[in-house]
């Protein structure tokens, strides 16, 4: 049988000190692990440097102070377009970022994963992806084309915190929604890797939620497992619930003012788990 | 919204759209946004039945799904999540229109942030896909407030690449082409001997003078310009089809 690989949210948030690098999995405002970038968000860790393609985890994280540096290719929470947080943390020069095209991210990621130092791209030439980030470099090719490509490096994660809709114990994980997204490049990309799922379910009901190609997670990606039922709201989980766009509209709405920030931190994020998910659902 | 008689300025910059992919062939086309999903659209409709168009999000449909339409019937013909997409942007297989926050005479692109980097004035989208779209395919841009802020003779930031940065990177830029530049006013393109954006058409009702007045920097612009092509009887029925809630004109309102 599986071992068992199950964690609290507490030990999930434990495992990551001050300034290192966090992968955060899901895609815009969608299926992001927000019980844990809650729990994140609460904890006294800080000076993160974040990788996503980023949504809410991204916002909610520079709002709440523990970011120093984004790894980005865009933040944006889907139905409205500019993640206000990661706007006004830009803004006022509280983070920095690293300027990535979507597919340059990808290849970081996969060179992680690969563990090679880089992987060659066409992308990024010409545009000002180069001149944002000094310390990228262009290879040459050793054979007769000798074509000049971009070396996308590696990039490694310290943590990867990913969400599924459904996992064993062991931490395999399945995904029921039509786009797997990156979440097993960002698992096989880091040190240590965290999973939550809608649900945990025995090893035997796996494929009683999907095909054998839905479980796109298995537990050589994970070191451990936390059921968070209704974990990734705000953001979208179908089929288990779409995105709560009053909601999403309420977070946007808190990056208006500090007062207004200060009390949506009071109501939905200095709270626990169980009672935001009490509070949420009222 | 009730759309007004006869064809509507949002109805010609939606023909105008799809007539950027009239002759891709089989290829997915993937015009971002409501216009120009709207004209993008109308061309698998009408002339351009064979390209491959997703539902927005990762499948590839094969019959004309309308918009803003809760839960539209779709005949799926493939899964294309975004790993996949990578795949096909990164085989040519692609013709993408994008926004432009700027944009500059040679088709330099920005809509990932206003200012300096390491402050932005303003943070926008990111570079998201931009830099590997106009490196490995054809783009063409859609611009639906035709102004100065806009159309600028520098942009702060180049996400998608222009034409200048495309030649100076000699044969490594040969997949990149920009097709044409749609806006609420006109239509713009790159056919001039150095590639510098050219005016290709004004919309009925608006005047030549009325582009230069908008545009932030000097357009190649032929001796005789010609009006952009009305909409067939064929084409407002299938727009009637496709945005049945009239978010075209909500868009571009008539003027």
């Amino acid at each position: 049988m599986v071992p068992d690989k199950r964690v609290t949210i507490d030990e999930v948030v434990a495992e990551i000190r001050d300034g290192m690098t966090v992968g955060i999995g899901g895609w815009g405002s969608r299926r992001k692990p927000m019980a844990l970038v809650r729990a994140l968000a609460r904890s006294p860790v800080r000076d993160l440097t974040l990788v996503s393609y980023g949504g809410p985890d991204v916002g909610l994280l520079c709002r709440a102070g523990k970011v120093r540096h984004v790894v980005y290719a865009f933040v944006s929470l889907d139905s409205i377009a500019l993640e206000p947080h990661f706007r006004n943390a830009r803004q006022s020069g509280a983070v920095t970022t690293t300027e990535l095209d979507e597919g340059m991210f990808l290849l970081g990621l996969q060179a992680a994963a690969w563990r090679v130092p880089f992987l060659p791209t066409r992308v990024g030439l010409g545009s000002d992806v180069l001149a944002c980030n000094p310390r990228l470099r262009t290879v040459r090719s050793p054979y007769d084309d000798g074509e000049e490509l971009v070396a996308m490096p590696a990039l490694q994660l310290d943590v990867a915190l990913v969400h599924m809709h459904r996992g064993d114990r062991g931490g395999n994980g399945q995904y029921l929604n039509v786009d797997p997204y990156f979440d097993d490049l960002f698992c096989m990309a880091a040190r240590r890797r965290f999973m939550s799922v809608e649900r945990l379910v025995d090893t035997e009901q796996l494929l009683a939620g999907g095909p054998p190609q839905s479980l796109r997670i298995n537990r050589l990606m994970t070191d451990g497992v936390v059921e968070t039922p209704h974990g990734a709201h705000f953001t979208e989980c179908v089929p288990d619930y779409p995105r709560d766009e009053a909601f999403q509209r309420e977070y946007a709405e808190s990056a208006r003012s500090d007062e207004a920030w200060e009390a949506f931190r009071a109501r939905y994020v200095d709270v626990t788990e169980a009672e935001y998910q009490s509070v949420v659902s009222r | 919204m009730s759309a007004p008689a006869g064809p509507t300025r949002a109805d010609v910059c939606a023909v105008a759209i799809a007539e950027c992919f009239r002759d891709d062939g089989e290829i997915v086309a993937n015009p971002i946004g409501t216009l120009p999903m709207i004209g993008g659209r109308l061309a698998k409709a009408t002339f351009a039945p064979q390209l491959l168009m997703t539902d927005g999000e990762a499948l590839l449909v094969e019959n004309v799904v309308p918009v803003g339409v809760e839960r539209p019937e779709k005949v799926v013909g493939a899964w294309n999540p975004y790993r996949a997409m990578f795949d096909v942007v990164w085989s040519g297989r692609r013709h993408v229109m994008m926004g432009a926050s700027q944009i500059d005479p040679w088709g330099n692109q920005n809509f990932a942030f206003i200012g300096s980097h390491e402050r932005p004035r303003a943070q926008l989208l990111g570079m998201r896909g931009a830099p590997g779209n106009t490196i490995n395919h054809r783009t063409s841009y859609w611009v639906p407030n035709h102004s100065p802020r806009v159309f600028v003779p520098s942009v702060d930031v180049v996400s998608g690449v222009g034409y200048d940065r495309a030649a100076a990177l000699g044969d490594a830029a040969r997949f990149h082409e920009l097709v044409c530049v749609v806006t609420d006013l006109c239509v713009l393109d790159f056919r001039t001997p150095d590639h510098r954006m050219r005016l290709r058409s004004v919309h009925p009702g608006v005047s030549v003078d009325d582009v230069v007045a908008a545009t932030g920097f000097e357009l190649v612009i032929d001796a005789d310009v010609p009006p952009t092509r009305l909409p067939e009887p064929e084409e407002l029925d299938w727009l009637a089809r496709i945005d049945p809630n009239g978010l075209r004109h909500r868009e571009v309102p008539d003027p």
